[in-house]
């Protein structure tokens, strides 16, 4: 990680220069003339000294925010303009260019939507300011998952970049993770989910396992996502699962580990058992649907969506448990005065249960699920949360019917699915070796 | 090298007349100078230079390192890809220069009226009116596993099992740019073939020659100029790919291209510009190749 910090070169991060941010329209529009060019730095700098002058109105402000497509979507910033009365844009990234724009280009927006193994690496290099927690209204209902990494008080920890050990910082200047919640968070938690294989269950025998992905009887029809930072961990749990190698931590492996794995999915590959990698939701979806292949990695909504089609398609629950990912929104370093206390207005929004039971209703899960209860039907919150059975439809944020009575979440419910974390998304001190052998993997 | 350098160190002071003249010169050759300059020479040397580059996950480190270079020089990995982009590119030449022959042959010399072969010309050129991209995704529903063609095959009783080598495979890739770079054989050959003088036929035959023979010995060494020149786009082309072997080998397929495309987006620009130069290296000796078995100066 000694990499981040120590950026050089023109990609390199510009540092703030302009201090005390003025509130207002004008300022913006003049930061945003000013960032379009190369001399943004001078550009900003030529401001500072000017009096600060409070504007009133907070709907003059517009937060920027960018992110994965996850969470990403419109009708959060709608609703933020209903709720809060000031403006959210939106900006969706692949992981790999949010990692890169969330360290090179900080002035380039104002809330970063991340992912905990993101923030890992974009934390230390300074580009995002921790957040105080006393001013976060809902921090108690945060999952405990996010604060002391427990879901219940006995359960074990998984491996990999678990999100609370990322969550803290020291202190209010710090970029050092501390082992211990603090006052300072460096991410609201917004949304996690647990991974596992998708499957078509009207062509497949009974999967159970993640070594099934190489199963000879599913040779030519299976698929694995070429995400290198999530493919790998995908790899490594079917490679555990084979028995073929075992891993001191899945999340943070040794040279060793990666040669290994990236051998038997190497050897996988000459042997004809991949149909396909994919890289994009859409690829994933169009491949399980047409029947290109039964067995793969695979998101939640993607699942969802093969099913929408009225093509079986089965989450399946593992035994060796889930691969889990977890998001959040931090804020960016350079924000200040009334553009901060719009970012905090927004996160504690964030927190108040909409946006929980718009994300839990596609499928995700909510960091706090009490307020996101109140949000949803008592049949809603069964389904998703508790596992239970549907009693009446249950329908996409957008209306249309996902699930017709009597259904049942794959996985069950939250306690079952959180519960049976084996590994969360990281990134490992090894990450460009694996980068390179993972090119490697898909090359050969 | 702008005018304004040249103007005073040029020569001989014998008269305005002559500084005049050459000053002319410079300019008229300045505006192609500036352009290439700008656009191709500018480029080609920045990516030279950041080859030589360091990187870290977030930065790229000026510096001069052979690092990209030996790991791209020394990894069978990169051998194999560089071996399958040529082995693309040879099966693909291979095909559109024998369908693109035929093809120009069929209509330079079979169709008679010069309307029927502007007609014909045409609809060679229309799969062109849409996207690169969309002619190859169109594939993808014919090929696949329960696609057009293995529907169709298993409803004659021919095949039992779906082909899986259609779709998401080498026949795939290969098929795709056979298909989007046929054209460009045919309108260097079918030129080259209307250029062709008939009396040298007619001349052929008088002398007793077969069909196959004045194919051979006469049509074939006149067109080798349509030939190369066809050639030098098919096998360019090919060799710069990355999205078709992408999207007809379902990810699977390695080309130069797409390793570049990775590494891009991985923030490794050095390992890229590595990568793009020695592609470069390889694409121009070809060329240099293909330039000297045919003098198209000469015969054009």
């Amino acid at each position: 990680m000694s990499d981040v910090t120590t950026t050089k070169g023109p990609l390199t991060a510009t540092k703030d220069a302009s201090g005390t941010r003025v509130a207002g329209l004008s300022r913006r529009g003049l930061l945003k003339g000013a960032a379009a060019v190369a001399g943004l730095a001078a550009g900003s700098g030529a401001l500072t000294g000017f009096p600060t002058i409070w504007a009133q109105n907070i709907k003059n402000v517009t937060l920027r925010q960018f992110g994965t497509g996850v969470s990403n979507q419109n009708a959060i910033a709608e609703k933020v303009k209903e709720d809060l009365g000031f403006n959210l844009e939106l900006t969706a990234l692949d992981s790999d260019a949010v990692a890169q724009r969330a360290v090179t280009q900080p002035q380039s927006y104002d809330i970063a939507d991340i992912e905990y193994w993101i923030c890992k690496k974009v934390f230390p290099s300074g580009v995002m300011q921790p957040m105080d927690v006393s001013k976060i209204k809902n921090y108690d209902k945060i999952a405990k998952l996010f604060i002391t990494g427990k879901l219940t008080p006995d359960s074990v920890i998984a491996q990999g970049t678990a999100p609370h050990t990322v969550g803290f910082v020291e202190g209010e200047d710090s970029t050092t993770f501390a082992d211990a919640p603090t006052g300072w968070m460096t991410m609201i938690p917004t949304i996690y989910n647990a991974d596992t294989l998708g499957i078509r269950p009207d062509l497949t025998k009974e999967v159970s396992s993640w070594a099934d992905l190489l199963d000879p009887d599913y040779k030519g029809k299976a698929s694995i996502l070429n995400i290198p930072s999530i493919g790998i961990m995908d790899a490594a749990m079917v490679s555990e699962a084979l028995g073929e190698v075992s891993y001191a931590d899945k999340g943070n492996m040794t040279t060793e580990e990666i040669d290994k794995t990236i051998a038997l999915m190497i050897k996988a590959k000459k042997d004809g058992q991949f149909r396909a990698f994919w890289k994009s939701f859409d690829e994933s979806v169009n491949l399980m649907a047409s029947g290109e292949v039964v067995i793969q990695s695979m998101w939640s909504p993607a699942v969802a969506a093969v099913r929408s089609k009225g093509i079986a398609c089965k989450y399946q629950p593992l035994k060796e448990g889930y691969r889990a990912w977890g998001g959040g929104i931090g804020m960016a370093k350079h924000l200040t005065g009334l553009e901060r206390d719009a970012a905090y207005e927004y996160l504690n929004w964030y927190l108040s249960g909409w946006v929980g039971a718009y994300l839990l209703r596609q499928g995700y899960y909510s960091a706090c699920p009490t307020t996101a209860m109140e949000f949803m039907t008592a049949d809603e919150w069964g389904f998703w949360m508790d596992g239970k059975a549907a009693e009446g439809e249950i329908k996409a944020p957008d209306g249309k019917v996902m699930e017709e009575p009597g259904a049942v979440r794959d996985g069950g419910s939250f306690q079952e699915r959180m519960g049976r974390v084996a590994c969360w998304n990281s990134v490992m001190d090894e990450n460009k070796y694996m980068i390179r052998k993972w090119n490697e993997f898909i090359a050969a | 090298m702008s005018a304004t350098d040249a103007i005073p160190s040029a020569k001989g002071p014998k008269g305005l007349a002559r500084l005049g003249a050459e000053a002319v010169s410079w300019l008229q050759a300045a505006p192609l100078t500036l352009v290439l300059g700008l656009f191709l020479i500018f480029p080609i040397v920045t990516i030279v230079i950041v080859s030589f580059w360091d990187y870290s996950e977030y930065a790229l480190i000026p510096d001069v390192i052979l690092d990209n270079y030996t790991y791209l020089l020394s990894s069978p990995v990169t051998w194999s890809i560089f071996l399958s982009t040529l082995g693309y590119a040879a099966a693909s030449w291979v095909l559109t220069l024998l369908i693109g022959f035929t093809v120009a042959y069929f209509l330079a010399f079979h169709v008679r009226t010069l309307t029927w072969q502007i007609v014909l010309f045409m609809v060679c050129t229309i799969p062109f009116w849409t996207s690169n991209v969309i002619r190859m995704i169109s594939w993808i529903p014919v090929l696949g596993r329960n696609g057009l063609v293995n529907q169709g095959l298993m409803g004659v009783g021919i095949i039992d099992h779906p082909l899986e080598f259609l779709l998401f495979s080498d026949f795939a890739v290969i098929l795709a740019f056979v298909h989007l770079y046929t054209l460009f054989m045919v309108v260097p050959i079918f030129n080259s073939m209307m250029r062709i003088d008939r009396s040298l036929l007619e001349a052929a035959a008088d002398q007793g020659a077969s069909a196959w023979q004045t194919l051979w010995s006469v049509i074939v060494p006149l067109c080798r100029p349509g030939i190369v020149i066809g050639s030098i786009f098919v096998v360019t082309l090919v060799m710069g790919d990355f999205i078709t072997v992408r999207l007809m080998s379902g990810g699977q397929g390695a080309s130069v291209g797409v390793m570049m495309n990775n590494e891009i987006s991985l923030l490794q620009y050095p390992a890229a510009a590595a990568d793009a130069v020695v592609l470069l290296a390889v694409v121009l000796l070809m060329v240099f190749g293909m330039l000297k078995a045919v003098d198209i100066r000469r015969e054009l």
